[in-house]
């Protein structure tokens, strides 16, 4: 379970990316958050990954302070957590079958699992034709199968994808959320930021509103209404 | 498990240069000067120490005997130098081999020869060549032969003539001045110089690291631990290095053997292409260790700034 508890970031330049942001998701949940650019919906991902720290307020996983965290629990955390980004961020000079690889060598998994799983999920995200090709060599709509490939692999709680459609044609963001909501009902935690009011109306999941940073929505079967 | 690591991330860090090769490539150049550098500052060190331990060696002094000074007294006065500490050796050279010397060194003078005919007996006192373990102790040894203790044993008679230190005083403080003024400065340049290679170094990894901080930060966000983001980086630096050691030892192999007559006439009787040859193992040790130190340890504190996510 994920908990954010009174958050606010103030950067050093008084700019306030979130205030007082409260909300909790459940195992197994799907929560789109939307907002306008700036509205602090990356800087909520980034709380969860502890790559920022909250100025006030708590963020939990499963019961512990995120921002507590020490630098070896810091790294087995982001372990158990999947994610996914607009710019896909990929290892440029690994293969797609190396990329995949890389995040099952850091959680300690040993050779024969790594040579076992990672052409069955290559496969499960229909990349098993580019399992040697180079990041700079697959399209936009291949660069975030295979990042969802690595997001996935280690069987994290939760995958956190932000704004994982904001490069991709339409046919590609189909594709892309299609295999999201299907590693939802297998029972993974999802969490989404988009712009894309389409897949937000589409998806009828639950739907977290932000502006300016602060929670002005927050709806079970949501749209995409600012 | 920390060998399975070891292994990933050695193999890794040579995947990691082989497909960025025109950074690695970049880096290993840069580092190959870098080396080179610090080779000239090695067979330079060799050549000025040969050089000044040859200088060096030319200085002694010479005790003068008087011609009627007793041949024991002059033994017993040579066992009391030699127990000195600061004296290497001493060297007693009889009034008959003195005379011996002479004549040999003027065997072609008539004059000087027909002169030593005529006299009766033998003119030349015998003599204590003496060498100090440093230039800088001769005077001490020179203070404690005018001083009581030289004299004669037994009636405390003068038996020195003259002590050729002090016409020499002014040659070897000059000489001493010279020696220590050189180290003092080929010191003070060569650390100028492996500061500047360091830092030359130090700045190119930091640009090829530069150019993967964004990898790095996936790493991390991934869920790599610093040791296992930073490990394939730290090996990418040591590779550059132990291929630059190479480039560097290769470089010097034409240079040394273009520069070897020159070095030869120019420091005195050593030629930098022997030294090369006789020394190959050691440069080769000082280049690599060197090499990897300054490319693992420039690529360990590159990529310091870019784990703090």
């Amino acid at each position: 379970m994920i908990i954010f508890d009174n958050v606010s970031k103030i950067y050093a330049d008084d700019s306030v990316a979130l205030e007082k942001v409260s909300f909790s998701v459940l195992p197994k949940e799907f929560v789109s958050i939307v907002g306008a650019s700036g509205a602090g919906k990356s800087t909520l991902l980034k709380m969860l990954l502890a790559e920022e720290r909250p100025t006030e307020g708590v963020v939990f996983f499963d019961s512990v302070d995120v921002s507590s965290l020490g630098k070896r629990e810091l790294s087995e955390h982001r372990r158990k957590i999947g994610t996914v980004f607009q710019d896909f961020k990929l290892l440029p000079y690994k293969t797609a079958y190396e990329n995949i690889a890389f995040a099952m060598e850091v959680a300690g998994r040993n050779d024969e699992e790594i040579e076992s799983d990672v052409p069955h999920v290559l496969e499960l995200v229909d990349l098993q034709d580019k399992v040697w090709n180079f990041p700079h060599q697959l399209s936009g709509g291949e660069k975030q199968r295979l990042a969802i490939a690595r997001a996935i692999i280690n069987q994290p709680d939760v995958v956190i994808a932000d704004e994982p459609t904001g490069n991709l044609d339409p046919l590609n963001t189909e594709e892309i959320i299609q295999i999201l909501k299907k590693i939802n009902d297998l029972g993974t935690t999802v969490i989404l930021t988009t712009h894309n009011k389409h897949v937000v109306d589409t998806l009828g999941k639950r739907v977290i509103a932000l502006d300016r940073g602060r929670v002005v929505r927050d709806d079970k079967t949501g749209r995409y209404t600012i | 498990m920390i060998w399975t690591d070891i292994k990933r991330i050695m193999r890794s860090g040579f995947v990691g240069f082989w497909r960025n090769a025109f950074v690695s490539l970049s880096s290993t150049l840069v580092m190959a000067l870098a080396l080179f550098v610090i080779g000239i500052l090695v067979f330079l060190g060799a050549m000025l120490d040969t050089s000044l331990t040859q200088l060096r060696d030319k200085v002694d002094i010479n005790v003068y005997f008087l011609v009627s000074a007793p041949e024991e007294e002059i033994l017993a006065l040579q066992s009391k130098i030699e127990n000195l500490p600061e004296v290497d050796f001493v060297k007693y050279v009889s009034r008959e081999e003195a005379l011996n010397e002479f004549k040999l060194r003027h065997e072609n003078d008539q004059l000087i020869i027909q002169a030593l005919e005529e006299l009766d007996d033998n003119p030349l006192g015998a003599t204590l060549n003496i060498k100090a373990k440093e230039t800088s102790q001769y005077e001490g040894i020179a203070k404690f032969l005018e001083g009581d203790q030289a004299l004669s044993v037994d009636n405390n008679l003068e038996i020195i003539d003259r002590i050729n230190y002090y016409q020499n005083k002014s040659a070897i403080d000059k000489l001493n001045k010279i020696v220590d003024s050189t180290q003092t400065l080929s010191f003070a340049v060569a650390l100028v110089m492996v500061i500047i290679s360091i830092a030359m170094t130090f700045n190119t990894v930091r640009l090829a690291v530069f150019t993967s901080r964004e990898e790095i930060g996936v790493m991390k966000l991934v869920g790599a631990s610093n040791k296992y983001a930073r490990g394939p980086f730290i090996v990418q630096g040591a590779l550059s290095g132990v291929l630059s050691a190479f480039l560097a030892l290769i470089l010097f192999y034409p240079l040394t053997f273009w520069l070897g007559p020159s070095t030869e006439t120019f420091f005195g009787g050593i030629s930098v292409f022997d030294y090369y040859l006789n020394n190959f193992g050691q440069i080769f040790l000082i280049m690599l260790i060197s090499g990897i130190f300054l490319g693992g340890g420039s690529s360990y504190l590159s990529v310091r700034k870019y784990l703090k996510i």
